[in-house]
């Protein structure tokens, strides 16, 4: 019987070399006449190790990593296909430390297998709870999902049974399931995972979402950086109708419910939802005034349920445990889990889904593994280029929704930065600034001027130019942005800025230092 | 007499035609553009328009609203560097830096050669594997300096051995 072995095909990993040691893999097995069945699948996550290749045996999958080409001879001389001891050896996969103590809810299935085998998501407890909701009415499959407790993931987390609430109790003919895959933020690539490695998981939650509130058709609007993640969706999709998961009689229910991936155009802001849905309708993505709400009028202005891409693959899980079941999880009003993402310049970077309340030193320490530079961490960027520069002192804080917000932070979409101490926290704070200039939609004037504005008295502060007084104004001007920004880029990007500025005060007398010195 | 129709309207026309009844159907046309021509000629912008009952100026407006669209053509190969923060905290600065020169063009440039055309890019989502760039549709992660050269000397050579495929 031949041997299965796994090498991911997720893009990190690719991009670590994982499709030349598929290669490798491959020629050497048939130069030795060995019977392998190589499986390509998503990545499980631990990036430090990648591309880790797995082998199945009677004891369990075992793993090996990271293995370039020039490994694979000596790998199958050691006897990996029976599991055999090599300097890679990782042991049992599900016994990895960083593996096992995590509460992997959403990202299940990611790493398990092809991610776009069918029968392999099945077999995994795939489209459980899609079968579940069409026996259910609409109004209780939403109070389900309400009752879990889910908040929207994309970084706003607004509590998503209400968005669908709207959508199911507003008339309309016609009504939009959307998934903002538009996954721009730094640090963040949780959204890129799930897609690329378990993306049936995001067609089961969006067909739950239509099922739900009566929408016929949905739109994944994903960012034109993921070309894998693009290709393997549509993929998905295409199976998914044959199968007939999707289409005009879903899972034998009857209702209809069309799936299409749509490609943005690599711009930042259409990550927030109103911008988002102007793109998809063919415009440019300026932002919209709210109210009206796009759960009342979204998409082609008709109701919409607009979530992002881990928000709807939370979905299935609570379909088919129920809302109670996810609710157990968190603290607090953070219910469930988040894949938080470990990032930046730290040792072991990667994808770890836990539930809310654990701290930045367990993620940074207990997972990480301290920085990659061997150097003390400084400072975390925590939810993307919009959140704030988190100091040591508040590494002890609970990841929590409130919590963070109580300090003047966010927890967003759950991407970490990790600095050490080289980095300079006035240059950081300049970036802040200059990526909004670069990024704003320019409908709001806080934002479109605001941000440009503040790029240059950034460098007068950086100069050592009439010190005081520009950063008087900084703060002035990030008061200006904050209240009066239209939407959450001007209306956050003083949050990495002000962080800077209270946290790591020192790194904006640099220039006066130096000249008394 | 009907003047004779270009050979790049001819291109266009085909690209567009088959999307003219999709809602919303203006990015998916500049896609289908950029992807078959590399980039979107002038004359694309007075199509899409006529086709979708758009003003030009409502065109011009999307295509230059979104950085993803060219207006001119681009090398033989896009090389993307990440500028965002994960990639900051690894030497990202520095990996630019190092590119202008070793390059000898700046952003939006294409080397005298014609090989590469130099873009800046804000995320690919391979924060873990920083710094990370993108050369055409594939990633590359941890570049350092050297790593940097390595890929660009292999586009020179024609290779694509720096390129992973899926298969």
């Amino acid at each position: 019987m031949s041997i299965t072995v796994y090498v991911p095909c997720d893009s990190s990993a690719l991009s670590l070399g994982a499709g030349k040691t598929a290669a490798a893999i491959a020629a050497e097995a048939a130069r030795r006449g060995a019977d392998i069945r190589l499986v390509r699948n998503g990545s499980r996550g631990l990036f430090w190790l990648e591309p880790m290749v797995e082998v199945e045996t009677p004891a369990g999958r075992v793993a090996y990593g990271p293995v370039q080409p020039k490994d694979v001879a000596s790998l199958f001389e050691a006897g990996f296909l029976t599991g055999g001891v090599h300097a890679l050896s990782l042991g049992i996969t599900a016994e990895i430390a960083y593996l096992k103590n995590q509460e992997r809810l959403t990202a299940a299935r990611v790493g398990l297998g092809d991610p776009l085998c069918i029968e392999t998501y099945a077999a995994h407890g795939g489209w459980q709870g899609l079968k579940n909701a069409i026996g259910m009415s609409g109004a209780d499959v939403v109070k389900e999902v309400t009752e879990s407790g889910l908040r929207g993931r994309g970084g706003a987390a607004f509590p998503t049974g209400i968005k669908w609430n709207t959508v199911l109790n507003t008339p309309g003919a016609q009504k939009y399931v959307v998934c903002n895959a538009d996954e721009g933020d730094s640090g963040t690539f949780s959204d890129r995972m799930l897609m690329e490695g378990d993306p049936y998981t995001l067609v089961e939650g969006m067909t739950i979402a239509g099922v739900a509130v009566g929408a016929t058709q949905g739109y994944i609007y994903l960012r034109s950086e993921y070309p894998h993640a693009f290709k393997t969706l549509q993929e998905a999709i295409r199976r998914a109708r044959e199968a007939g998961y999707l289409g005009t009689n879903v899972a034998g229910s009857g209702k209809t419910f069309e799936l299409e991936v749509r490609l943005g155009a690599g711009a930042y802001i259409c990550g927030e939802e109103t911008s988002l849905l102007e793109s998809l309708e063919g415009k440019r993505g300026i932002v919209r005034f709210k109210p009206p709400l796009p759960a009342i009028e979204g998409l082609f202005g008709k109701p919409t349920v607009i979530n992002n891409v881990i928000s709807l693959c939370s979905v299935p899980i609570i379909l088919a445990k129920g809302g109670k079941y996810y609710q157990d999880f968190g603290m607090g009003r953070s219910r469930g889990t988040l894949p938080f993402q470990l990032t930046g310049n730290i040792k072991h970077g990667g994808l770890i889904e836990k539930a809310f309340g654990l701290t930045l030193n367990q993620l940074l320490y207990d997972y990480g593994g301290g920085s990659a530079t061997g150097r003390p961490i400084r400072a975390v960027q925590v939810g993307g280029p919009l959140g704030a520069y988190v100091p040591e002192s508040q590494f002890d804080i609970p990841l929590d929704y409130e919590a963070y917000s109580k300090v003047n932070a966010m927890i967003g979409h759950g991407g970490m930065v990790v600095f050490d101490d080289t980095v300079d926290m006035a240059a950081q704070a300049r970036y802040a600034m200059e990526f909004c200039a670069i990024e704003s939609c320019g409908k709001c004037t806080p934002c479109r001027i605001g941000s440009t504005r503040g790029t240059e008295v950034m460098d007068k502060i950086i100069e050592g130019i009439d010190l005081e007084a520009n950063i008087a104004l900084m703060r002035s001007l990030c008061d200006t942005m904050l209240n009066g920004s239209l939407c959450a880029l001007g209306g956050m990007a003083p949050y990495p800025v002000l962080s800077a500025l209270n946290h790591f005060p020192e790194d904006f007398a640099k220039v006066r230092e130096a000249a008394a010195a | 007499m009907k003047a004779e129709v270009p050979p790049i309207v001819r291109q266009i026309e085909a690209l567009i035609d088959p999307l003219v009844d999709l809602p919303g159907a203006t990015l998916p046309m500049l896609h289908a553009i950029q992807d078959g021509i590399g980039y979107v000629p002038d004359e694309a912008v007075p199509m899409i328009a006529e086709r979708l009952n758009l003003s030009r100026a409502e065109v011009h407006g999307v295509v230059t609203f979104y950085h993803h669209y060219r207006r001119h053509a681009p090398g033989k190969h896009v090389v993307q560097i990440c500028r965002a923060e994960a990639c900051q905290s690894m030497g990202a600065r520095d990996l630019e830096a190092h590119a202008r020169k070793a390059l000898g063009c700046d952003y939006h440039e294409t080397t005298a050669d014609g090989v590469v055309t130099l873009e800046a890019v804000y995320c690919l989502g391979n924060c873990a594997c920083a710094p990370a760039i993108r050369v055409d549709d594939e990633f590359v992660g941890r570049v350092s300096k050297a790593r940097f050269d390595e890929v660009i000397a292999e586009l020179r050579q024609g290779s694509d051995a720096s390129r992973e495929t899926r298969s």
